[in-house]
Parts: C-alpha cells; structure tokens; sequence
C-alpha cells in the first residue's frame, strides 16, 4: 500500500505553500497531487511556483499529478482547465470539464470530487483513460471493496481518502465572504487566516463542519487507522492524505509505519489525539452508520 | 417559443392534477432509491407510470423520468432495469445524473432522449458539450450555483437545451457533489435519493425553546409557539468565528417568477419548478401561475403580478444565485 498527498484544499501564503512542498520531497510519500482544488482566486498567488515543486517533487522520485478544480463556472476557470494538459504531468480531474479538455487518448488520474460510486462508471472512465481513482469520501467499505475488485481487473489503482477533513460539499457561494458580509468577488481573501478551515459549530457549541470559502468539510478529520487492514485485504493500491498547515511530516511518517506494520492498529489515532486532544476523529462513512462515526473509543467529548 | 413549463409529480394524482393545470411537462420517479425524492408514499410503480404517461399523452403533456441518483456498486441492475421499464412505459425522456448510467443508457436505450440531472452539477458550456457529444445528452438541469448571465453564457455556446430551476426548495451546494447529509445522517440525495431525512429528524422541547435536530445536531432553536422550519441541514444555525446565524443559507425557498423575461432572452428553454414531494394542489396552482407567466410572455403581456407569495409556506423567497449576489 502506498501513500498519496491529496492536493492542499486551504489558502496558505505563499512562501509556507513552497516550504510544505519542499517539505514533501523528503517525506516517505509516493504520490503529490499539487495545485488548486477549491478556488481560481487563490491561484495568482502561488501559480508561478507549482513549476519548480513539481520538479522538485519529480526530482526526489515522487509521482507527481496536478489537480482540476473543483467546480469550473468561469471563462477564466475554464481556460485554467483547459491548459492543465499541458504542463507535462498527469491530470487528475475533479470535475468533468478537466476531462472535456483532456485530448484523446490521454492517461488521467480521477480525484474524489468526481462521483465514481459504481462499476459502469468505473469502467466507463478506465476505458477513457484513468489509471487511478482516488473514491469519493461517502462511499461505504462494501463499495470499496465492490469497486476495487473491478479496478484491479482493469489495471486501475484504487486510492480511499486515508486523512483529513473531509471535503463534504462545494458552492458557488463564498461561505468565508458571506460571513463577513461581502461577496464572493470582493472576498478579501477571508479564507487565508484559516489556514485549516474555520470551525462551524451548532448553537450549543458542538463541532459540526469547517468552512474553507467555497467548499465545506467535516469538523471531523477522517483517519484510517482502524480500516487499513480491511483496506489492503480489499485491495486498495494508496490511502490519500490531505495536507494540514501543521504536522503533517509527522503524520506521513506515522501512516508509512502504519502501513509497514511497525506502528500497530489504533497507535496512529492515538498519536493524533494525543498531540492534538481536541481534534475529532471519524471513520463513519467506511464502518460507520453515518460519516461524522468514529470507530475508537478515545475520542474527544466536545 | 413559449417557454415550457417542467413540473414535479410525486403521485399520479398529483400528474393529472398538473396535467389539467396546463403543465408541458410532467418529471416523476419510480418508488425506489433510483431517484433523487425517495421519500415514503412518493413516486409511481410501473403500472401507475405506464397509466400517467398515457394520461398525459392524451392530454398533450410529456412526461420524463427521473433516474438521477448514483447507482450503488453491485447493484446497477435496479438503475438499468429503471431505464428499460422507463423506456417500456412510453416516457419521452429520462433525467440522469451517472456517467456509467447514461453510457449504458446511450448504448443499450439509443432511441430514449437523454437528459442531464442537475445532480450531474454540469455548470460551463464544456462540460455540456461533452455529455452532448459523449452521451447524445439533449437537455441539461442547470446547477442553481448559476447567476442569469452565466446561463446567456452557457446558452451561446451549446446547442444543448437549458433547463433551470425557478420555484420551491433551493440548494446552495452543487447538487450530486454533497455528502453534508450522509455525514451526519448516512443517508444522502447521491446515494440514497434524500436529504436531511425526516427518519433523523427530533423535534425537541426545552425550557421554552423548540429544537430541531438531524442526526443528533442542533440546526435551529425556536421560541415555542413560533414556526419551526424543517432543519435542512445547509440552511441551519451555527456559529463560526464571532458570528452566528445562517451561515450557509436562510431558510428560504426559490422564486425565480420576475426572472422569466431574463431567463427567456438568456436562452433558456424550460423552466423547472421543484417539490415533487408537494400536493396535488400546492402543484396545480403554482403549474397554473407560472403557465400564466411564460403564456403572457409570449403575448407580449405584463407577467401576473406577485403571484405565488403564499405558497412559500411562510418561508422567505429568494432569487438564489440568479441576481448574481452571490457572485
């Protein structure tokens, strides 16, 4: 099994976004997954280092792929997708238009955001060209293992989303804007001061969600500790990992000694939690009755 | 043209009753977890379907299927048998939403027109143009994330008819692409045709205050005597940073009436009015207003005024993403 960086889906200053890439070429991941995800806007201001971190990243022997966005409704937004193509690493889409624009026949990886939640689909885009599909985050283990059975067949490489907050929903509406009372193309670039989404908690102040401009994630973060074992047997080829401002070298190690063996089943959660006690932990949506479910015992109370 | 009227039917009662209300159209779903309103005592079985598309037939409307929910793995025969029966029962088109669904479909159903589900979120003319070219796909439900311009937009680079929403439930998240409800319920509009289901729904008092839950959170709080709103996941309370509020959205619904003129010169081909879990009545009469409207529009008459207010159920109206606020 092995371990693939989700693209970052938060704003962070430049200079940090290049640190964290850098960072990367000495981790034990195997997979980047660079650019922007969530908002064109944010693009202007680290778009002329993506370049040298691929290189980099390529130089230090990782594979290297660049994200689409998310949901493209702008001129502007489909001429970034259009020249994805053309920067000389796999594509990975994560919406449709990324695909429109891919020439034929073209190998392409498929990221969560694209619903891939049966075999015709599955075969449908193996046939087009995807070598790889990272599953959405919703689907139960029953489908993983459902999907990962078809993909091997096809010679596709299953990823399951391995942790961090989940990505939940996506909008044309700027939720960091709306809160400050200004709309989407006057943001000011409200999402930049949080740096790893901004909580959202019910009126009796219990974690819920996280908002991260226009996309929204779970309070939660995901952690695959307890299913890695379930997920190997099944065959899935990566667990993704998706970036956060702070300790995220150490969790890439930790995940690569869980996946060695050396750590056992339940150490990594409790690493986790213990440098960080007021996190939420989740793995509902693969063994749960709902997604926000989390199989350990240890989590925090909020 | 005369713009069309596309309008929800959850029971056959409710399709005749949208028939004789003028309806063009009439979209339903058949009573499993294939479409996107499986709600309890909703939809048609295959006899009720084959009886109401004769019945609108007869009366000149048409009427399309939707399968717009993503098929489970393993599972994809109950999607293809949806199709074929659909297919048997005379329909004039299905609305679906997966990408494998509508390959089976174009391959296996060539002579069913195809519709693409606003579940599909398709929202640039690329994208459009490659369900149109990959899927013989005739017709697209816009996402409502989509300002009036953005849709002239759209419309002057497809060949595709353009089908957008104008009255009743609003989501605010591009739809087929929101996993907010399984989080918290697991149960979603993607793979189980709900949202925010009544199933995880407490209404609870304490201390004077009415609370709303969905799977054990809070979405909204009442003084008790007022109306509590259905808690919608997305258009709940919460507190982020210093404020608290509607975060996402208010509890409001869609009523896009004083847009029709703007939809039309946007290109648009037919307007959509959500809620097929809505009565026979609640339909016929906004079919009835909203076929006043686009047949003004095309007398060149003034558009009935204020014509649907009451229908809101006491929710404020909002004209979503179209008046570019959002933007």
């Amino acid at each position: 099994m092995e371990l693939t960086v989700g693209p970052n889906q938060f704003f962070w200053p430049a200079e940090g976004w290049s640190v964290f890439y850098d960072d990367l070429t000495r981790s034990p991941v195997d997979r980047v997954v660079v650019g922007e995800l969530v908002c064109s806007k944010r693009l202007p201001f680290y778009q002329d280092r993506i370049p040298d971190a691929i290189s980099k990243l390529v130089g230090a022997g990782k594979d290297v792929a660049l994200t689409s966005l998310a949901l493209v409704t702008l001129k502007r937004e489909r001429r970034l997708t259009a020249e994805l193509a053309e920067m000389g690493v796999m594509v990975e889409i994560n919406d449709l238009t990324a695909l429109a624009h891919l020439p034929e026949p073209c190998i392409f990886s498929v990221g969560p955001l694209v619903n891939v939640y049966n075999e015709g689909t599955l075969r449908w885009l193996a046939a087009r060209g995807a070598r790889r599909i990272c599953l959405p985050p919703e689907l139960p283990m029953v489908s993983v293992e459902t999907l990962t059975k078809v993909a091997t067949d096809l010679g596709v490489a299953i990823e399951v989303w391995g942790h961090g907050r989940l990505p939940l929903a996506i909008s044309g509406r700027c939720y960091h804007a709306r809160l400050h009372g200004r709309s989407k193309d006057n943001c000011q670039f409200a999402c930049e001061d949080d740096p790893d989404g901004l909580d959202v908690l019910t009126t009796v102040g219990r974690p819920f969600m996280a908002m991260n401009g226009v996309q929204t994630l779970s309070d939660s973060y995901a952690c695959s500790d307890h299913q890695i074992e379930i997920l190997r047997s099944a065959g899935v080829s990566a667990l993704r990992l998706s970036p956060q401002s702070t300790g995220f070298a150490a969790l890439c190690a930790m995940y690569k000694q869980r996946i060695a063996g050396t750590l056992p089943r339940g150490a990594l959660a409790q690493e986790v939690l213990t440098a960080n006690p007021r996190l939420r932990l989740s793995d509902g949506f693969l063994s749960g009755s709902c997604g926000a479910e989390w199989s350990g015992t240890t989590n925090h109370s909020p | 043209m005369v713009m069309e009227i596309v309008c929800p039917a959850g029971t056959p009662a409710a399709l005749r009753a949208a028939v004789k209300a003028g309806a063009h159209t009439i979209y339903c779903g058949f009573n499993d977890e294939t479409n996107a309103r499986n709600f309890p005592g909703l939809n048609f079985n295959r006899v009720e379907m084959r009886e109401a598309v004769q019945f609108a037939h007869q009366h000149g409307s048409s009427v399309l299927v939707a399968i717009n929910t993503f098929p489970r793995a393993g599972d994809e025969a109950i999607w293809h048998r949806a199709v074929a029966d659909a297919e048997a029962c005379g329909v004039d088109a299905v609305i679906l939403a997966d990408l494998g669904l509508l390959d089976h479909t174009a391959r296996t159903h060539p002579g069913l027109r195809r519709h693409l589900s606003v579940q599909a979120a398709a929202a640039n003319a690329d994208v459009i143009n490659f369900y149109a070219d990959t899927f013989g796909v005739k017709r697209v439900v816009l996402p409502r994330v989509l300002s009036v311009p953005e849709i002239a937009a759209i419309n002057a680079e497809t060949e595709v008819e353009t089908e957008v929403f104008v009255f009743g439930g609003l989501c605010v998240m591009a739809e087929g692409r929101c996993s907010l409800s399984s989080y918290a319920t697991g149960l979603s509009p993607n793979m189980n045709g709900v949202c925010s289901p009544a199933s995880h729904v407490e209404y609870i008092e304490d201390r004077g205050a009415l609370d709303a839950r969905l799977g054990g959170y809070l979405i909204h709080r009442v003084d008790k005597g007022e109306p509590a709103p259905y808690p919608t996941l997305c258009k709940g309370c919460f507190t982020a940073g210093e404020k608290t509020g509607h975060l996402f959205e208010d509890p409001v619904s869609l009523n896009a009436e004083r847009l029709i003129p703007q939809l039309q010169k946007a290109g648009v081909t037919a307007l959509k009015i959500e809620g097929r879990q809505r009565s026979k009545s609640y339909v016929a009469q906004v079919v009835r207003n909203f076929r006043a409207a686009v047949d003004a529009l095309e007398a060149g008459r003034p558009l009935p005024e204020g014509m649907l207010a009451r229908l809101s159920e006491g929710q404020a109206m909002t004209t979503g993403a179209y008046k570019k606020t959002w933007r």
